[in-house]
């Protein structure tokens, strides 16, 4: 063989073997590359992934257990223990909402964790905090304030753990305080007042006087603002009054003096929990009512039974859910026949609420296949059209609300319950989609996904 | 521009607020100033006189039953309070006098409410001081009339034991100097387990009486028990007299002040006691060198 030969042999074989690993090289690297990538890309954040890598998984509810909010807090709290062990079980209710659960979420059970709030927002970050620490709770939830959904709202920002809001009316939940990790299924101030504002015009007319009585917080001011609003621009009805109280407030007879003296023909009362309770019995021993129309923009739990139908009888308030909608809606009937199986008596919106938004997270979770939070977020975020107890609903990308009805109801007179719990009659269900505002009206901007 | 007739109802509105703070407080301050023990379960016994109450009216539908239950079933809670564990704190530091205070107080709300649940219960006044009567310039709910009444007369029974009777005098020797009294061979335990029901029978009874006007639940009496100690403070700890007026200026303060801007009402509360605290440490009617 020729040197040159040799030598362009030899130098080819090296070009062939360096070009073959070149070659191998390339193929190999952008799959360690890649590899490399996906693990970086999903950095450890908030409770993830220590928070799911065991058996179970932790949520951790801080709930008002005493305090004003007592009696709703109570009832929020079976809705979650309820969604909770049909997750465990894959319930065909549940199953109906979030298809891909089976007896489970992803291969885990699912364990609730809960503590009083007493509907103070310092206490219900501590209880999370602990809840944080100790049990790596993947997703928190409580309120029954909005005072603590908006703290709630922004602890989980910062904590980078998911939370889903409890009972919480205020525009700010998902309007200023918006966050990225916070969800709300429920009905709020706004939605409340364009569903109970053109019943009210209809019903009563336009130029009325109406005197509010609004808590002293983040709920009690939208609330009243919302409605105050709709009925000024569409109705030229007149604010005489507006009586802000604390919340816990009990003895009203100042507020009911000034409401007595200020002309309303009107009582809009904004009241929640036992704050309500108190101050519609105290109006009808100042003789407001029934000289007053009395109107609940904003439903409370277990009013008409602490209160009476003499009081609530004609009354009109915007709901989230009320029981006798079973007739019309296939899961609801499901939902309260679980729940009065296991509790002994029928729902009241808080626990729905409780259910669905459980039931919502739950199915966001399976359908992205991961406890990550980003992913779980980026599922909300499609908007896809979902299950409800009352029909379809969807969560609005901009702000986490969801867009669902609002029903009307109007006390009924003792003489036509049905039953002990027949409190309040289904007027109308008004769709979610014409009642929200623009998404930026309030201000939201959702903030980080890391 | 003042709506004189509002302003005029605001005024009886305190009238009657005061009244009740005003027997709620004297219970307090009969407690504190003899045995030195500051009770932060005083709210949670006008709790228990208000479920006590609502129990026997549940049973006999009667008013009066009501208020006798409520009075007497606190007064014994009272007793036996003070023989099993208070009479233990007389020698120890105000801290643990509170703790354990307080600690009583959370097992009484909570024992309710594990018994009875959170929701309201309400006891209807009787049927005769039922309804709304008209005084000319207003119209006022005719059981709150009654109340002031009631209220009135409760304390007069108060002023007249501590006053008029050779109890009355012994406990009022006890505020002043209880060793003293101890000395001179009265035996000074037994006026302490009295006073305690006593004072216990003052919370038990106001409970009851206030339930027509706002129904109970099991938190009832921890916002009553906050204005209380204001009321004690501006009075002066352990005066009798001084729980009543520092009750009507609380009641006054409360009122009027929502007139203009209901918000402020607590804030002018806690201002007024401010004020007295920096003019009078020891109160409006307190003396220096009482515990």
């Amino acid at each position: 063989m020729p040197l040159d030969d040799q030598h362009t042999a030899t130098i080819s074989r090296r070009t062939v073997l360096h070009a073959g690993a070149g070659l191998l090289g390339g193929a190999i690297l952008p799959s360690f590359s890649l590899a490399a990538f996906a693990a970086d890309d999903k950095p450890a954040i908030g409770t993830w992934p220590a928070g799911s890598q065991g058996d179970t998984v932790y949520i951790g509810a801080a709930v008002p257990l005493t305090g004003a909010y007592a009696v709703q807090g109570a009832d929020e709290l079976k809705g979650w223990e309820l969604a909770v062990d049909h997750i465990n079980n894959g319930h065909n209710l549940i199953k109906a909402i979030a298809p891909k659960i089976d007896k489970g979420l992803l291969g885990k059970k699912v364990e609730l964790v809960s503590a009083d709030s007493a509907a103070k927002p310092n206490q219900a970050v501590e209880v999370e905090q602990n809840f944080i620490n100790q049990n790596k709770i993947i997703l928190m939830t409580g309120s029954t304030s909005s005072a603590v959904a908006v703290a709630l709202n922004k602890f989980a920002q910062r904590e980078k753990v998911l939370y889903v809001a409890g009972i919480s009316g205020s525009n700010d939940t998902t309007g200023k305080d918006c966050v990225r990790y916070g969800f709300r299924q429920n009905f709020f101030g706004q939605t409340a007042a364009a569903a109970i504002g053109p019943v009210l015009l209809k019903q009563f007319g336009k130029g009325k006087k109406a005197a509010f009585m609004t808590p002293d917080y983040t709920y009690g001011h939208t609330v009243t603002k919302s409605v105050n609003d709709y009925l000024t621009e569409n109705g030229g009805w007149e604010m005489v009054t507006n009586q802000v109280s604390p919340l816990g407030t009990q003895d009203f007879s100042q507020y009911l003096t000034n409401i007595a003296n200020s002309g309303a023909e009107f009582l809009i009362n904004v009241n929640w929990g036992r704050d309500a309770v108190l101050s519609t019995q105290q109006a009808k021993q100042f003789g407001l009512l029934p000289k007053m129309t009395l109107v609940i923009p904003y439903q409370i739990p277990f009013l008409a039974k602490e209160v009476g139908p003499e009081i609530t009888e004609g009354v009109f308030a915007a709901t989230d859910f009320w029981w006798t909608q079973e007739d019309q809606y296939p899961l609801a009937k499901q939902f309260v026949e679980a729940f009065q199986t296991k509790y002994g008596y029928r729902p009241e919106w808080g626990a729905e609420n409780s259910y669905v938004s459980f039931a919502h997270w739950a199915r966001m979770v399976s359908e992205a296949g991961s406890f990550y939070p980003p992913d779980i977020i980026k599922q909300y975020e499609k908007g896809e059209t979902i299950p409800s107890l009352l029909g379809d609903v969807h969560y609005r990308p901009e702000d986490h609300q969801c867009i669902r009805p609002v029903v009307i109801v109007r006390g009924k007179a003792k003489k036509d319950m049905k039953n002990d719990e027949d409190f309040w009659e289904v007027l109308e269900v008004v769709p979610g989609e014409g009642l929200m505002q623009k998404p930026d009206a309030f201000g939201c901007q959702l903030g980080d996904y890391t | 521009m003042i709506n004189w007739a509002n302003f005029i109802s605001q005024c009886f509105n305190g009238l009657v607020t005061g009244a009740l703070l005003a027997l709620i407080s004297s219970g307090l301050t009969i407690i504190y100033g003899t045995l030195g023990v500051l009770n932060l379960a005083h709210g949670a016994m006008f709790m228990l006189g208000g479920y006590a109450g609502w129990l026997a009216y549940s049973y006999t539908g009667s008013y009066l039953a009501a208020v006798a239950a409520g009075s007497l079933f606190v007064m014994v809670v009272g007793v036996v309070m003070e023989r099993l564990i208070i009479r233990h704190f007389y020698t120890r530091p105000h801290e643990d006098q509170l703790l354990v205070t307080f600690g009583l107080g959370i097992v009484f709300v909570e024992a309710v409410r594990f018994f009875f649940g959170s929701l309201s219960q309400t006891v209807p006044p009787p049927a005769a001081l039922a309804g709304i009567t008209n005084l000319g310039f207003m119209i006022y709910p005719t059981y709150r009339l009654a109340l002031l009444g009631i209220v009135a007369v409760a304390l007069l029974v108060l002023y007249f034991v501590l006053y008029r009777t050779r109890i009355g005098m012994i406990v009022r020797a006890g505020i002043e100097d209880s060793v003293m009294v101890d000395s001179l061979g009265i035996d000074v335990h037994r006026i302490f387990m009295l006073v305690f029901g006593i004072g216990a029978m003052a919370a038990g009874f106001a409970g009851i009486v206030n339930a027509p006007v706002v129904s109970i639940a099991p938190d009832v009496g921890e916002a009553i028990l906050v204005q209380t100690f204001v009321v004690v403070v501006i009075g002066g700890v352990g005066s009798f007299p001084g729980a009543i007026i520092g009750g009507l200026i609380a009641g006054e303060i409360i009122s009027i002040t929502s007139m203009f801007n209901p918000g402020y009402s607590y804030i002018m509360l806690f201002v007024a006691m401010t004020l007295v605290l920096v003019l009078r440490p020891h109160g409006l009617l307190g003396q220096a060198g009482r515990e």
